[in-house]
């Protein structure tokens, strides 16, 4: 394992002071290990608190800031963070019209933010969760733990955390919260593994030709290996199994995210072979995001999340953001 | 059963999930995210500092503090599950200063209700429960029918192992592990694996006790 590392005991909270040192805008309890906007929590705002695994990033805490997020918990790399944590950042954040927990679909994060909830609650503090569950690589089935969370997350946060700001209700926020997972669908492929630090070696085991699809965002293994294709093959995959899932018409919010070691050169390509894909069908990629914005550590691979937007949306999207992660129009 | 003893029990699984963390990790690398045996020895070394500083008098405390410091440690999937399990074991025991078998017993059932609950998990869905499940069954069976103690727990930690290796053969069907579907087949589930280990933990300890 070669990693810019001290310790793999150090990294989460080394990063968290990384992040407060480079981000003056954010405040970060490194005890804790919750990221929240300097300034505090705003009167009369929803508070909007999300949270997961370390190994994402810029996911959760890069996209703490105006118009996003209120605040993000950092658990250990791959691990949900603790209950302990979300009442902290709930707590935090609370501007006194209740708090949108955000929350992927992956059992640790699902369990700990119903308990953190639940501890909310008892102090007064009104929560409303939203579960994102996108991933169409994932049967939602009584055979499965449902289908995960992953690319939904960034544009969830995003619509939401800009309605949160023009200073609508907790139940108007956590409803364009759950529309925008409703709209969106997601498919993941990795070419490589990727090690957790203080497991010392990758994951899961690729050949040399080999690729993993239907991927996670956790270096779980997905549901098929196949061999290595052309750009144009490989994104035809994944589109297909979105198209698949939700007929393509319309304008969409169109993200193709690196997991965290694919050169931007890749995702370009990946990106020309989506948008041709999307036109194919008659639709319209109105908004697009191409990087590094849901990761898994180092791993080589991208996923695509589209989202059927309406004009609300794209209003919210086009919204003022000023965040490490993502920044326009302020 | 006294405090201490259970306080023994709590140091012995702190042992065994260190001395079996990378074999943990082993088990979650192949159907999970490789960290179960990470995630479970970070928590019992912070349980085992959270028990060094605490009044624990009671069995009931002593079980108390180890799920409370789980569910605040761990995160995941296994903190919220093993916490609650403790938790609900404690609760079930009240403020006696002693423990027996049919209470102990009682504990364990509690233990896995609590699990079940929150899980919303069955047997034969290649968890935790899996291993838990049978035995206490095998347990409570034993301790109505009068065994002694060694082997009661024997009873226990043979099911137990049955239940580990019988996840084998399954799909899972909760938990990370089933975003793999049929390739979750021909793996032993960490979390029954890690059970298992629990439970061995509390027998070998009575067995020194007694021996």
């Amino acid at each position: 394992m070669k990693k810019l590392i001290n310790s793999p005991d150090t990294v989460v909270t080394d990063a968290l002071a990384g992040m407060a040192a480079a981000h003056p805008s954010l405040a970060v309890d490194i005890e804790n290990k919750v990221i929240t906007r300097a300034a505090g929590p705003t009167e009369g705002k929803v508070g909007l608190v999300s949270g997961g695994g370390s190994g994402h990033e810029p996911l959760h805490g890069g996209f703490v800031g105006y118009g996003m997020l209120d605040a993000a918990c950092a658990g250990e790399v791959f691990t949900s963070p603790v209950p302990d944590q979300m009442l902290v950042a709930t707590k935090a954040v609370n501007g006194g019209v209740g708090v949108l927990h955000i929350v992927k679909n992956y059992t640790g994060d699902i369990l700990n933010f119903q308990m953190a909830a639940e501890l909310a609650e008892d102090e007064g503090i009104e929560v409303i969760p939203v579960v994102v569950n996108d991933d169409v690589a994932v049967q939602d089935s009584l055979y499965t733990a449902g289908r995960r969370g992953v690319g939904a997350t960034v544009f969830v946060e995003k619509i939401a955390g800009a309605l949160a700001e023009r200073g609508a209700p907790l139940t108007e926020v956590a409803a364009v919260a759950a529309e925008v997972n409703e709209r969106s669908r997601s498919f993941g492929v990795a070419l490589t593994s990727c090690t957790v630090p203080a497991a010392g070696k990758p994951t899961f085991e690729l050949a040399e030709q080999e690729i993993e699809l239907g991927i996670g965002i956790h270096g779980e293994p997905g549901r098929t290996r196949a061999p290595l294709a052309s750009a144009h093959d490989i994104a035809t995959i994944a589109m297909d199994a979105i198209a698949a899932d939700m007929p393509l018409t319309g304008e969409f919010l169109v993200m193709v995210n690196g997991m965290g070691g694919t050169p931007l050169i890749e995702l370009y390509g990946i990106y020309n072979e989506v948008s041709q894909y999307v036109a194919g069908h008659g639709a319209r990629i109105a908004r697009n995001l191409v990087g590094n914005y849901i990761t898994s550590l180092e791993m080589q691979g991208f996923s695509v999340t589209v989202c059927r937007l309406t004009d609300t949306l794209t209003d919210l999207w086009d919204a003022p953001v000023d965040t490490p992660g993502l920044r326009w129009g302020r | 059963m006294d405090a201490e003893f259970f306080r023994a029990w709590i140091a012995e699984i702190a042992a065994v999930v260190e001395a079996q963390r990378d074999h943990l990790t082993q088990l979650d690398s192949a159907i999970g995210d490789a960290d179960h045996g990470i995630n479970l020895s970070r928590g019992f070394t912070a349980v085992q500092a959270a028990l060094a500083q605490a009044d624990t008098p009671t069995p009931a405390a002593v079980l108390l503090l180890t799920g409370s410091t789980l569910i605040s440690k761990v995160g995941g999937a296994s903190g919220p599950l093993y916490g609650t399990a403790f938790r609900r074991a404690s609760k079930s025991l009240g403020d006696e200063p002693e423990v027996d078998l049919p209470a102990l017993a009682g504990a364990l059932d509690a233990a896995l209700a609590g699990v079940q609950k929150l899980g919303a998990a069955r047997e034969g869905e290649k968890t935790m429960v899996d291993a838990l499940a049978p035995a206490v069954t095998a347990f409570s069976k034993a301790v109505a029918e009068g065994a002694r103690p060694g082997d009661a727990l024997s009873a226990l930690t043979d099911a137990a192992d049955a239940g580990a290796q019988a996840t084998i053969s399954m799909q899972a069907l909760k938990g990370r592990a089933s975003y793999l579907g049929p390739r979750s087949v021909g793996h032993e589930d960490p979390g029954a694996a890690s059970t298992a280990l629990i439970l061995h933990a509390l027998r070998d300890v009575a067995a020194r006790q007694a021996g």
